[in-house]
């Protein structure tokens, strides 16, 4: 007995000299100083979405290195700390908490991941911390009222389906679609799109997959045997490249349609080529595939806002691929930048937060169509453009459309033409 | 008589009123560590951060996860590489009452150690049949097929997102700036708290004799009339209704239970660090909490600076487990705690002047 209470005893002593007494989280003015602000992101740097998506925060990092390199905001560097979640849920909890009460970061910035990061808004809101321009298009993201520290960037993927959906029946009446899309916000959102503009007796076959899976050899041949003659896939690259190697050996070739988020023609080419072990080359399996995006082409080199990111990626962080998912990190990072000098130099937490809602919507940048932004609609893009893949690059044929995700909202041209960039690459809002 | 080994005498049974003071003085006991324990961690959970505080909760229903482990592997003899799925299914029990049918935590937290019991009664009857890496192999099978139940069952179980739970709110009466962090901290540590009276009982009790007779020699056990099938059957059970409340736990602090919650990884690294901390005893368990907690931070901030590939940093952790767990089979089979137990009585000078216990009786000393 007397050993068990030395023990015990030793072992309290040594637990509270080894606790320290912990730091507040809590305030607004937490992870910034006048020469430095910190933001954190949760992002699949390996796993199943790591393809292509591990390439977004460095191409974030590059541009605001050349921010900084330029003085940076208000004189404050912008630092971002980037945590590793596999795109498991589970893992975004841990990250984020660490983010938040072990890295006391400012905010939260570009969380990537539907299922991942439904997983932490509720306790980004309850801590009162800026969780800025989640890096998915699911509606969650949208409602200012329930999560006010939340906001998307993305068009919202029930917008996107909406847009394909108008697509399918302008140009392909009558014919029967199937749909491929992830069981989980992203493609649900993006079916419920597609259901709303193509009539459900078009739609003959709808099949989840679960991501980590191996194969989707279940699914193409149900959509198959369905007698599907479009294809659309809600899928992260990895799944459309092996969604198309499987049809391809089924000897089934749909017409294809793919989400914005899958069809980065320089990943899903890589893809193809390492999961056919060298067998498919190139972006032949995606060719005449119709896909929508709301940024500029990354192979468009006569843009002038491909032509500055280009020039901020060769001097940051050479030797990577540029691709749409280069475009995207610095295309958000841009607006982050332009939220930051727009909140002024006296900067808190809420005041980062009021200003998106308040102006947000007015900002110009890289994008083909506007925000949405404001108190209670924290929806990022509301819209997109069509294109095609020609010559293995995405072409968009325009003109950009914008939409609610609301049923029964109309589907507009938005005739605006895209800005220029400052000529630093800098916003001056 | 000369010649006759001295053979110590069975004291004769206690009478019925000695005895059942006895099992209540064995009761306090176990309770008062219980209670000692919960108090000295609801302490330094007040004076930490609330990233300390996440962490404490993690390892609370780690320790009670590996408590759980260690009865069947350290008392039993027996393998199991398939707690994490015990721990799902404690963690969906608790979800789906709670989220669903809007019970309170204790009864769902209950609830979810009466089902997960129920799941390892039948994983205990296979396993009693089973032994060694047939054994290993037929939980590793379960570990890795039962969290993909929720992609079986998407509407109920939530699929792959999971169902998740709304954040149990301090009570009341702690104050509005509460930290809900030290709160899920308390709601673990008493979980946990509960695991230990439990198995503390059960080590002392007759059960637990049983247990341990059957592990040391099955033949004989059964011989002096231990129905052995039986006693791992129950151990089994057991072990899954503490595994079943460490999952219960998860839920409260994760606020999830999600498939990726319950990888195979997880099984294995509760194994390792069963064996590592100590099998078959306490402190070992405490011990190997602490390290599924601190282990993967500490390869997080290695990888870092080393600046190791994503890959290689994210798998770290079960590649120490791995080679831990080598070491502590050939250098150190008794894990931390004995280790630390031979420098304790190394230092009180005992090592060199007396025997350690578990000597044949034959031998001159008294058991410790």
């Amino acid at each position: 007995m007397h050993k068990r209470w030395v023990w015990l005893l030793a072992a309290a002593a040594g637990g509270l000299i080894a606790a320290g007494c912990g730091s507040s989280s809590t305030g607004s003015t937490v992870g910034i100083t006048p020469t430095s602000i910190t933001f954190g992101t949760h992002q699949p740097l390996t796993g199943p979405a790591a393809p292509g998506y591990s390439e977004i925060a460095p191409a974030s990092e590059a541009y605001f290195k050349w921010v900084n390199a330029h003085g940076g905001v208000y004189g404050r560097k912008i630092n971002l700390i980037v945590k590793n979640d596999e795109y498991n849920p589970t893992d975004t909890v841990n990250v984020v908490h660490q983010l938040v009460l072990q890295e006391h970061v400012f905010g939260i910035y570009e969380g990537l991941g539907t299922p991942t990061h439904t997983k932490v808004v509720g306790f980004l809101n309850s801590e009162k911390v800026p969780d800025l321009f989640v890096a998915s298009g699911c509606p969650c993201w949208e409602n200012g009222v329930e999560h006010p520290y939340t906001f998307g960037w993305e068009p919202n993927y029930t917008i996107e389906g909406k847009i394909l959906g108008q697509y399918i029946d302008q140009h392909f009446p009558g014919k029967k679609v199937g749909v491929l899309y992830q069981d989980d916000d992203f493609g649900k959102g993006g079916l419920a799109g597609i259901k709303e503009e193509v009539p459900a007796s078009q739609i003959v076959s709808a099949e989840p997959y679960v991501p980590g899976t191996t194969t989707l050899a279940p699914q193409i041949t149900a959509i198959k045997s369905a007698g599907a003659e479009v294809l659309v896939d809600f899928t992260v690259p990895i799944y459309t490249a092996i969604g198309q190697l499987t049809a391809f050996t089924l000897g089934y070739h749909p017409q294809l349609m793919v989400s914005s988020v899958g069809i980065d023609p320089h990943t899903v080419a890589g893809l193809l080529q390492t999961i056919s072990k060298g067998k498919a080359s190139g972006t032949g399996l995606i060719e005449g595939a119709i896909a929508i995006d709301y940024l500029p082409s990354a192979t468009e080199t006569s843009n002038p806002w491909i032509k500055l990111f280009m020039k901020i990626h060769n001097e940051y962080e050479p030797g990577t691929p540029f691709d749409g998912n280069t475009v995207y990190g610095m295309a958000t990072a841009y607006t982050l930048v332009q939220a930051l000098k727009a909140a002024g130099k006296d900067l808190t937490r809420e005041k980062l937060v009021k200003v998106v809602e308040e102006q947000g919507a007015s900002w110009r940048g890289p994008g083909l169509v506007p925000f949405a932004y404001s108190k209670t609609d924290h929806a990022g893009y509301i819209g997109g453009e069509l294109g095609k893949i020609e010559g293995g690059k995405l072409v968009l044929t325009g003109p950009p459309l914008v939409t609610q995700p609301t049923a029964g909202t109309p589907i507009t041209p938005y005739t605006t033409p895209q800005e220029p960039p400052p000529p630093d690459g800098i916003p001056t809002n | 008589m000369s010649g006759v080994e001295a053979v110590p005498r069975l004291e004769a049974p206690a009478a019925g009123r000695e005895r059942r003071i006895a099992a209540l003085r064995g009761l306090g006991r176990s309770l008062a560590i219980a209670v000692i324990s919960l108090g000295l961690f609801i302490a330094l959970s007040a004076v930490v951060g609330e990233y300390r505080d996440l962490q404490l909760a993690d390892g609370a229903y780690y320790f009670a996860a590996v408590l759980g482990l260690t009865l069947v592997v350290g008392y039993g003899g027996k393998i199991s590489l398939g707690h994490g799925a015990l721990m799902a299914v404690g963690a969906y029990a608790v979800a789906l009452l709670v989220a669903d049918e809007h019970w309170p935590l204790a009864g769902a937290i209950a609830a979810a150690a009466v089902v997960a019991a129920f799941v390892g009664l039948v994983l205990g009857a296979a396993a009693s049949r089973l032994h060694g890496p047939y054994l290993a192999g037929a939980t590793l099978t379960f570990a890795v097929a039962l969290p993909q139940l929720g992609n079986r069952f998407p509407e109920t179980l939530g699929g792959e997102n999971g169902l998740t739970i709304n954040p149990p709110a301090p009570p009341g009466f702690l104050g509005a700036g509460f930290p809900p962090e030290r709160w899920y901290a308390w709601v673990a540590g008493l979980g946990a708290a509960a695991v230990l009276f439990f198995v503390l009982n059960f080590k002392r009790s007759v059960y637990g004799l049983r247990l341990r007779a059957c592990r040391d020699d099955e033949v004989a056990a059964s011989l002096c009339g231990i129905w052995v099938s039986r006693t791992q059957t129950l151990s089994f059970t057991l072990s899954a209704a503490c595994a079943g409340v460490a999952g219960g736990l998860l839920t409260v602090v994760l606020q999830l239970a999600q498939p990726g919650a319950f990888p195979l990884e997880l099984s294995l690294s509760l194994f390792a660090v069963a064996v590592i901390g100590g099998l078959g005893s306490i402190w070992g368990a405490v011990w190997g909490a602490a390290l599924l907690v601190l282990l993967p931070n500490w390869t997080h901030d290695i990888a870092n600076s080393l600046s190791l590939s994503g890959n290689v940093a994210y798998n770290m952790p079960l590649m120490i487990y791995g080679v831990l767990l080598v070491a502590a089979m050939l250098l150190w089979p008794s894990g931390i705690q004995g280790a630390l137990r031979r420098l304790f009585l190394y230092g009180r000078g005992k090592l060199s002047g007396r025997r350690v216990r578990n000597q044949p009786l034959t031998e001159q000393g008294s058991a410790s």
